[in-house]
């Protein structure tokens, strides 16, 4: 017995594929050893095709593994779904586990019948979900019309209502604005503070990353090339933020502490693109060194993408 | 290694109300969804009504030209119409929508079933119940009614005995056949096309009197897809009609053990079929 | 979608080449082909059974057939239920409601004739995996009396043609009905019912009783399944065979003229209120 909220060894998964008349295996999972403990929030990256998605479909006991161990809340995915259903939520950003033709209110009184939670539970949970949520204002909207936005803190509110011990979250930002990328985050932050609710989530946002994982496994074609601190991933990699800043009056060039690098610049000094690590230099350090040389008069920050990041380490791999 | 009190199992409430509450639950709100799109509902009824009589026309208009076909009057055909139609009906009602398959699994809805702590079986096919074919179950109700009226029925205990034991028995096997039909189309997802030989063939084929068809025709459909103990069968015993295949004139009877063995092969069909989904070989 | 590209300037190819993309379209789904096959000679045995059965109960012949030619007519009309649409759904009928239709207005086509001539191509591919299998399969499994004559199969090809066509043109007006229905699929339902009844799918018209045949001939649906049945099997042969092709032609002229006038508004509609 550990104390492992998931537990895999060598957990490998292929997949016969036709191309044409001939078949090819392709290795999706490839000898993953993966430890989270209860609490933990990990961020699993990965390109497009690394198999994050197949290692979520064994994890909840959708896919059986071609070889190797998987436990999650010590259950056995496949012969004991059942019983893992109960502890764990997840989330597909693709899927949707609300009833689209039903008010977004009447899915959760359906989700809570079908965990069989007791009304009083339910209706308690309920009113937390509903008010860090902020769904309160659609409640009795039909699904179907709800804004993207809105429909991904619903969906998150329904994997979350039966209170599971591990929520897993497959792409829980994508296509969303910046504002409703925000509030999700807080109330993930938040539920995990307050419930110690294990988190694993796959993301092509490194925001989702730093404001919510304290751990990051990057996969490239099935296997675990990282497993670590975001901070160590960024140092390996040298993931940096750009900061453009538009200028009043034209600048050749600008002072930079160190950790901060010049990228360019555009119209003749208007406009120009530094590059800064997080890590050894802070935004507002960057900032006060431009504006010793010029008025600011707008900025903006980017964050590396993961791709970005998950490109790079590959490079550097191969 | 030290544990971590987190990783404790929590203790959880035992589940609240009954094992059926769930699916209770989902199905009264399917319901109640249907009916509350009032014009659309009232289409669909009609358009389901519509799709009914046709069936019922094909088959009468058979007779304006002859008195009897194999052995079967219009009166006799009325009730095997009736009783096929009417099983169908219900069996597409309730179960119809496991014949979509493909569309579970393209939209991620069976996905979402394995998310949720019961059988994926019965979860499909609670998710969903379709209202308006009550408009065809009502005509296969009043062909049966009809049937029953103008056949020279000798009524007593044993015939209203039969009659249930067919209605239950020929409803149960007609479920199967849609189960069967979604564990074959875990396989078939771009040919889901293939099932409709024995779904819809199938509801065809019950409506016909078993003594037309060759041997083929009884192995197939009298035996593996038991669709001559639906309606034909039952209403030959009722009538004291010709069987097929040297049955006995009791054969009605059987309607039970075929149910029990459509059962049988679609739950084998759908145990392989969730066995391939989940890529466990099968 | 496709490319259109012109080959010669004439004014027929670019139709032309949409039936050919509409043929090649279907040569995709090959298991998809074999599936239908399999539900139509299943659907075809049990037809046979039962009307077999009748024509025997009527003394070997039933208002004009007999084994042989109801034999042909369940296996020629099994063979183009793949062809024909008689189920009225439509690619153009998902553009129309999704909106992508605008995109076809744009091109330098036809939208109504493009696509009529892709459906065409999708039935005349589907003669392939489906229709001459089971044609053969009759054939060769049950027997059936057939023309001996060239006649009746040249007369026959264009009237299946012509079937198709019209199908085609028919469904496509159910897909119009978009341009002013939010949900097209009460109509397609209603037009599935219709049209497999009065088409001739079931059962042949003739065997129908006369106030029931006088409507479905009084509508286009036997010119999609029933005449070119009739056509081809040699049931009906020498000047009214050609009356049954120039009505399949009369009725094509009617929904044609109908398809276009509906578009013509529904593009009116469209720039009015915006798509």
């Amino acid at each position: 017995m550990t104390s492992h909220i998931i537990e895999t060894d060598g957990l490998t998964r292929t997949f016969r594929v036709r191309e044409g008349v001939r078949r090819r295996t392709v290795v999706a999972v490839d000898d993953l050893s993966l430890r989270v403990e209860a609490g933990e929030a990990v961020g699993y990256i990965g390109a497009n095709g690394a198999g994050k998605s197949t290692t979520i479909k064994m994890l909840c006991g959708i896919l059986v593994p071609t070889s190797g161990e998987v436990r999650t809340c010590r259950l056995r995915p496949v012969a004991e779904r059942r019983r893992l259903a109960r502890e764990i939520g997840v989330v597909f950003g693709q899927r949707s586990q609300l009833w689209w033709d039903l008010p977004t209110g009447e899915s959760f009184a359906l989700l809570a019948a079908i965990h069989r939670l007791s009304p009083a539970d339910a209706a308690a949970r309920r009113e937390e979900l509903v008010e860090r949520l902020e769904l309160g204002e659609f409640l009795t909207t039909p699904v179907r019309q709800l804004s993207l936005g809105q429909r991904m803190r619903a969906e998150v509110a329904a994997a979350l209502l039966h209170r599971p011990r591990l929520v897993i979250l497959d792409e829980p930002t994508i296509g969303l604005d910046v504002l409703s990328k925000q509030r999700l985050r807080e109330f993930l932050v938040t539920e995990r503070r307050d419930h110690g609710t294990t988190l694993l989530l796959t993301t092509h946002d490194m925001g989702d990353v730093e404001r919510l994982c304290d751990r990051v496994v990057l996969v490239d074609r099935g296997r675990t090339v990282h497993d670590g601190s975001l901070g160590a991933l960024s140092r390996t990699v040298g993931a940096q933020r750009v900061m453009t800043v538009d200028l009043a009056s034209s600048v050749p060039s600008l002072a930079l502490p160190d950790g901060a690098t010049h990228l360019g610049e555009e119209g003749h000094g208007l406009r120009h693109r530094i590059g800064f690590d997080p890590d050894r230099v802070t935004a507002a350090a960057v900032l006060a060194a431009v504006s010793a040389d010029a008025e600011v008069l707008d900025l903006s920050i980017e964050e590396p993408d993961v791709e970005d990041v998950v490109r790079r380490v590959y490079r550097s791999r191969r | 290694m030290a544990e971590s009190p987190l990783a404790q199992p929590v203790a959880r409430p035992a589940p609240h109300g009954g094992v059926l509450a769930p699916y209770r639950a989902v199905l009264a709100s399917r319901i109640r969804s249907q009916a509350s799109y009032r014009t659309s509902f009232g289409l669909d009824l009609g358009s389901s009504l519509l799709v009914g009589l046709t069936e019922l026309a094909e088959v009468a208009v058979l007779f304006t030209s002859v008195s009897a076909i194999g052995g079967f009057d219009l009166a006799a055909m009325l009730l095997v119409f009736g009783l096929a139609d009417l099983c169908f009906s219900l069996a597409d009602m309730v179960v119809g929508h496991c014949d979509n398959l493909p569309e579970y699994v393209r939209t991620g809805r069976l996905d979402v079933f394995y998310l949720r702590p019961q059988p994926l079986l019965l979860q499909l096919v609670t998710s969903d119940i379709s209202l308006r074919r009550l408009a065809r179950a009502a005509v296969g109700l009043v062909a049966l009614v009809v049937g029953l009226v103008v056949n020279d029925l000798a009524w007593g205990a044993g015939a209203v005995g039969l009659l249930a034991v067919a209605l239950v028995s020929g409803t149960v096997t007609f479920a199967a056949l849609f189960v069967w039909a979604g564990g074959l189309q875990f396989f078939l997802v771009n040919g889901s096309e293939m099932t409709n030989a024995f779904v819809y063939g199938g509801r065809y084929a019950a409506t016909q009197p078993g003594t037309v068809w060759g041997r083929p025709l009884v192995v197939v459909f009298g035996f593996f897809f038991p669709m001559a103990f639906t309606a034909y069968l039952p209403a030959a015993t009722l009538l004291g009609l010709d069987t097929f295949a040297g049955l006995p004139d009791w054969a009605g009877w059987l309607a039970p053990v075929a149910a029990v063995w459509a059962w049988v092969a679609a739950g084998l069909s759908w145990r392989t079929g969730v066995r391939h989904y989940q890529g466990a070989g099968g | 979608m496709l490319s259109v590209r012109p080959l010669s300037p004439s004014v027929g190819t670019p139709y032309l080449r949409l039936v050919v993309a509409g043929f090649r379209q279907q040569a995709a789904y090959r298991l998809a082909a074999l599936a239908g096959l399999v539900a139509n000679t299943t659907f075809g045995f049990l037809k046979v059974a039962l009307l077999l059965a009748t024509v025997q109960a009527a003394g070997g012949e039933l208002d004009g057939y007999d084994v042989g030619t109801m034999s042909a007519y369940v296996w020629l009309s099994q063979g183009l239920l793949g062809s024909v649409n008689l189920y009225g759904r439509s690619e153009m009928a998902e553009r129309i409601r999704t909106g992508d239709v605008v995109v076809d207005f744009l091109r330098p086509l036809d939208v109504h004739a493009g696509a009529v001539a892709m459906e065409v191509g999708r039935g005349l591919f589907a003669l392939l995996p489906r229709g001459v299998p089971s044609v053969l399969v009759g054939a060769l499994v049950v027997g059936m009396t057939m023309p001996t004559t060239p006649g009746p199969y040249l007369l026959g090809a264009v009237s299946v043609l012509l079937g198709i066509t019209v199908s085609a043109a028919t469904a496509y007006l159910v897909a119009a009905t978009g341009f002013w229905l939010v949900e097209t699929r009460g109509v397609a339902l209603l037009y599935m019912v219709v049209a497999g009844f009065l088409a001739g799918l079931y059962v042949p018209i003739a065997i129908f009783p006369a106030p029931l045949f006088w409507l479905a001939s009084a509508s286009p649906f036997p010119s999609m399944l029933m005449y070119p049945v009739d056509v081809l099997s040699g049931r009906v042969d020498g000047l009214a065979s050609v009356g049954l092709v120039a009505a399949q032609v009369g009725w094509l002229v009617v929904v044609g003229a109908l398809g276009q006038l509906m578009t013509r508004r529904g593009r009116h509609r469209l720039e009015v209120q915006g798509g």
